[in-house]
């Protein structure tokens, strides 16, 4: 996928000024953040779920290349094959390979994000092998060129008279007299449009929430179905995941599973979960004659060990995302890559190096929502913090940015001089800007003005209000 | 050899300092990959007597728009299944799973139902299936591959109907899994796994546009059970 995460602050700005992606975006609090807060009240042992989810993932992280081998040895007992990736061009070149194997001319996908981490669509074509998105959301942003807003709703960005333009465009042989009012109408018609799609596709591709070492499995959780007719009616089925998706048993997998469509869709368990293991058994009626896993690295193994490895427990719920002040205002494509939001400013600079991302970590209030609603307690904030200072001591952010730090430090190491400087400050700018009680645009603040107002302090700085106080209360008494 | 490989297990050890396990946390994996050893499971169903199992499956599965009848005895199902039919204005015609479970119920007794026994294709509009067990935690059916059960018919109709035996109904995921190891235990200790566990809770759905919730995304837009009581655990 094209990635235009240097232009994060043109992005954010254009997606502030969008009237659609700021009327679609109000859709999230009624939806995931409400319906989430009512199933995680639903379940009295949700904190001691997630302490035990964190200690499986830890776990296994500590012992990734034994699961992973593990899982290789059943998916191959089971008749499977595992692919091995360093990087995204193997992923995809392995991918093409089984296609080709096949003579497939269509492969139908569930929505995988490693799948758009490796643009293997756009390769796919490239190649003569045309990729067809199955769930619902992937589908309206493929029709649209677009990359996905969300992890799990990628077209969340849209309202639906965009939604219902693109199906009349793209749907030509369908009666453009039709009506497309509403939500019901439109799934009905991607419903209709894609069935013959899955019932002629060569090869599925869908993603893996998680992997099995215990019996070689991988597992899909979806609400459609889609992921499962991509995988049952075609001739081959690939599994596209990364390597810490594996977790040891099905009784692990069960424990996150609580988490996960809590977190995520606030459903107590998703309509699908589907537990995949080889292929076609001799006397199965149905079912993809191979199952293949390519399982990707794409740099986690060596985040392993270090202070990112924690954002490896991630399981992609998106409810970091979901109650994000900064992704609700500016949407999820502002963050130029595949992952958005507080979990995409940690990884995307992890994955694709600080120097094409390093804005992404400043994209936060610091306001500790994403950290309290990760279900597998992934300290974002101080990750952020980590990426920040990686990316100072790098001497990426511009000069006036480090001057007026460099300042702030020099005041702040000599308590009494900063108490009389601020107390100074507060009193020029409250006296400067009495008249309106805000600064529409300040000196060496235009970072800050530029989309904001500053209030215009009262007139003194706290410390000498509380020293005025103090004394005052002190000779009351 | 296969230098991706090596490289990328070579950098994950690389990442920690270390080589391949040392031999008493490599047992220590290895016991727990065979112990199947239980995490926290929720109170919720865990504690029910059989019966409040099956009430809480009942009323889970309905909350997710699933609907539920209840009949006494197996012979009943056809007859439970013309009436759902005929009540949605459904066409009464489906194609049933080929396994024995079905095989047994009074089909010919309801003349006007037409059956087909096999896979299940584009055009069936309804499909009946059974199922291997029922979860109460979520109200989830749990249904597998096998000579008995292609997966197709899970989704390829617009109508789902499944039926379920009272003492199919088990408190949670853990449990389903447990009978599964019993039924198809494998030489070590494992299971031998069907190619697919499904697990269905309620209908097919998406909210992927303007997050209003749909039934009928691709798969079945109706899920319906028909619930045989005598068959249920006292
Ligand atoms: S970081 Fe946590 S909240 Fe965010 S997607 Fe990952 S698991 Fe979910």
């Amino acid at each position: 996928m094209k990635v235009t995460s240097q232009a994060f602050k043109a992005n954010a700005r254009h997606a502030l000024g969008d009237p659609n992606l700021q009327k679609a975006m109000t859709n999230l609090r009624s939806g995931f953040v409400e319906r989430r807060a009512h199933a995680v009240s639903q379940l009295p042992e949700w904190e001691a779920l997630r302490d035990e989810a964190v200690a499986i993932k830890k776990h296994t992280l500590a012992q990734l290349d034994f699961y992973l081998e593990e899982f290789e040895r059943r998916v191959v007992a089971n008749g499977g094959k595992v692919h091995w990736c360093r990087d995204a061009a193997e992923a995809n070149a392995a991918v093409l390979a089984i296609c080709r194997g096949l003579g497939a001319r269509t492969v139908t996908k569930g929505k995988s994000m490693i799948g758009e981490e490796m643009g293997v669509n756009d390769y796919l074509e490239a190649n003569g092998v045309t990729p067809v998105e199955t769930d619902l959301g992937e589908y309206i942003i493929q029709i649209r060129h677009e990359p996905p807003s969300h992890i799990i709703a990628p077209a969340i960005h849209l309202v639906k008279e965009q939604i219902a333009q693109s199906f009349r465009e793209t749907h030509r042989d369908l009666d453009p007299a039709r009506q497309l009012k509403d939500s019901r109408q439109m799934c009905d018609e991607a419903r209709a449009v894609l069935r013959p799609r899955f019932l002629a596709a060569d090869v599925g591709i869908t993603g893996a929430n998680f992997l099995v070492a215990e019996t070689g499995s991988s597992i899909i959780v979806t609400n459609e179905g889609n992921g499962d007719l991509t995988q049952t009616l075609p001739k081959a089925h690939v599994v596209l995941a990364s390597l810490e998706k594996v977790v040891p048993t099905l009784e692990d997998a069960a424990t996150i599973l609580r988490l996960l469509a809590r977190s995520a869709t606030g459903q107590e368990f998703s309509t699908y979960t589907t537990v995949s293991t080889g292929p076609r058994r001799p006397d199965d009626p149905d079912g993809p004659g191979e199952y293949h896993v390519v399982l990707l690295d794409n740099g986690r193994s060596a985040l392993l060990g270090g202070e990112f490895e924690d954002m490896l427990r991630c399981i992609r719920c998106a409810a970091c995302l979901n109650h994000c002040p900064v992704y609700q205002a500016i949407g999820g494509q502002s963050y130029g890559w595949v992952y958005p939001g507080p979990m995409g400013s940690v990884l995307t600079p992890s994955l694709i190096g600080v120097d094409q991302a390093g804005d992404l970590p400043n994209a936060s209030t610091f306001c500790g929502r994403c950290e309290e609603v990760c279900p597998m307690k992934i300290p974002l904030p101080r990750m952020m913090r980590h990426w920040r200072e990686r990316e100072f001591q790098r001497h990426l952010p511009p000069r006036a940015y480090r001057l007026g730090l460099a300042a702030w430090a020099f005041f702040a190491r000599r308590p009494a001089l900063y108490r009389v400087a601020a107390d100074w400050a507060a009193r020029m700018l409250g006296y400067v800007g009495r008249a309106r009680g805000r600064f529409r645009a300040l000196p060496l603040a235009a970072g800050w003005t530029r989309t904001r107002d500053l209030p215009a302090p009262e007139g003194r700085s706290f410390m000498s209000l509380w020293a005025a106080r103090q004394s005052a209360s002190r000779s009351a008494q | 050899m296969n230098p991706s490989r090596d490289q990328i297990l070579g950098s994950i050890r690389r990442s920690f300092r270390r080589g391949p396990l040392a031999p008493e946390a490599l047992a220590a994996c290895e016991t727990r990959l065979v112990t199947h050893r239980r995490n926290l499971i929720p109170e919720r169903a865990r504690t029910l007597p059989p019966r409040g199992q099956v009430e809480l499956f009942v009323t889970m599965a309905e909350a997710v728009n699933a609907t539920v009848t209840r009949v006494k005895d197996a012979r009943d199902v056809p007859a439970a299944i013309a009436e759902y039919l005929a009540r949605f204005n459904l066409p009464q015609r489906l194609v049933r799973a080929p396994d024995p479970v079905l095989d047994e119920l009074p089909w010919s007794g309801r003349p006007l139902l037409e059956t087909r026994r096999g896979v299940a294709e584009d055009s069936d509009l309804v499909g009946v299936t059974a199922c291997f067990a029922a979860i109460a935690e979520t109200g989830t059916l749990m249904l597998h591959s096998g000579a008995a059960g292609p997966t197709r018919n899970n989704f390829l109709p617009d109508t789902h109907i499944a039926v379920v035996r009272g003492d199919q109904v088990v408190a949670a995921y853990e449990d389903g899994w447990d009978r599964l190891r019993a039924a198809r235990g494998g030489a070590d200790g494992g299971v031998a796994m069907p190619r697919t566990v499904n697990f269905i809770t309620g209908p097919s759905r998406t909210a992927d546009i303007e997050q209003k919730i749909e039934l009928g995304a691709h798969g079945p837009r109706r899920l319906h059970i028909v619930l045989v009581e005598d068959g249920e655990a006292s």
